[in-house]
């Protein structure tokens, strides 16, 4: 990220950081979203991309809610399977 | 980190109303384990950076991560359920879930902003509950120490000064943890990050749960079945 700080942006002065870097930041993360790394870069806005990337991450937190909930559940009624738990999770 | 967590419960028991001098000794105590845990992977990220800004990123989803990861949570777990929690920690799936997040930071290795504030908050939660604020301060003073970026004005630039932007910006700030107040491109960059690593998170506890269902069934039938003659 610091060799970044070197190129400008078109108002000189006080921003350091440049509109390009924002927008490949930007699209780096339009990548990650399972609905929009399909699209062109072009077609998608950044607050679209922002917006989506929040819903993601609120339904991946509610994604490992429940399975938290769920192992904490399993964990409660399976502690005599740990031995087997274990073997078959060092010969995966 | 053991000494350190049973100095600082003496110093809460033993003057709740504290001095200046105390805030100034915890403050170090942090600085000090941050430092730590930081030094060496700032170095790595230094090296890094210029070429492949996003090799961290990609390790989240090596099958040697998850193993990491599903490794560490278990041995966590299992500690959890052996020692009785104490009357504060929370029960069932919420202390599921603040174990696995503990895990997941610690597996980061301190690389990322978000897994440095899930640490702090937790340690902040469970020793400085009455100087919540005090500890604001002094986490926010260590991290920005640590990490020397510049503060940089959002509305410099040309389209992102809509307030739509702005708005979905901080919501995103707020729900990656430890970018309440950062700029926006230290937001962006932490959330590649953070979704990379809860998407590593899923695929391992999903794994587990199919594992400890299973197994459970398994054993049952297994039982019951005659073995093969």
């Amino acid at each position: 990220m610091s060799s970044r700080r070197s190129r400008s942006s078109r108002h000189s002065g006080g921003s350091r950081i440049s509109e390009d870097q924002i927008n490949d930041l930007v699209s780096k993360l339009q990548q990650l979203l399972p609905e929009l790394r399909n699209r062109s870069s072009d077609k998608v806005s950044a607050a679209r991309v922002l917006q989506d990337t929040c819903n993601y991450i609120r339904s991946l937190h509610r994604e490992v809610d429940d399975l938290s909930d769920r192992l904490s559940e399993l964990l409660e009624t399976s502690d005599t399977t740990q031995a087997a738990l274990i073997r078959s999770l060092l010969m995966q | 980190m053991e000494p350190m967590v049973v100095e600082m419960s003496s110093t809460v028991i033993s003057n709740p109303v504290t001095s200046s001098n105390r805030v100034i000794s915890r403050r170090k105590k942090i600085k000090k384990s941050l430092r730590n845990q930081t030094q060496s992977s700032n170095n790595n990220n230094n090296n890094n950076s210029d070429n492949t800004p996003s090799s961290t990123t990609t390790e989240w989803k090596t099958q040697a991560q998850q193993q990491v990861y599903s490794s560490k949570l278990l041995k966590a777990l299992r500690e959890v359920r052996i020692s009785p929690p104490a009357p504060t920690a929370p029960k069932g799936g919420r202390a599921v879930r603040e174990v696995a997040d503990r895990v997941l930071a610690v597996t980061a290795k301190g690389r990322s902003r978000w897994s440095r504030a899930i640490l702090t908050n937790r340690l902040k939660l469970k020793f400085m509950k009455k100087h919540a604020k005090r500890q604001k301060v002094a986490a926010s003073c260590t991290t920005s120490r640590i990490t020397r970026k510049p503060r940089v004005g959002i509305l410099k630039l040309k389209t992102k000064n809509l307030p739509a932007f702005q708005k979905k910006a901080r919501v995103l700030g707020r729900l990656v943890p430890g970018c309440r107040k950062q700029p926006l491109p230290v937001i962006l960059d932490e959330a590649t990050d953070y979704i990379a690593a809860l998407e590593m998170q899923i695929r391992a506890m999903s794994a587990l749960a199919d594992l400890l269902s299973g197994a459970s069934t398994s054993s049952t039938t297994t039982a019951s079945q005659p073995p093969p003659s």
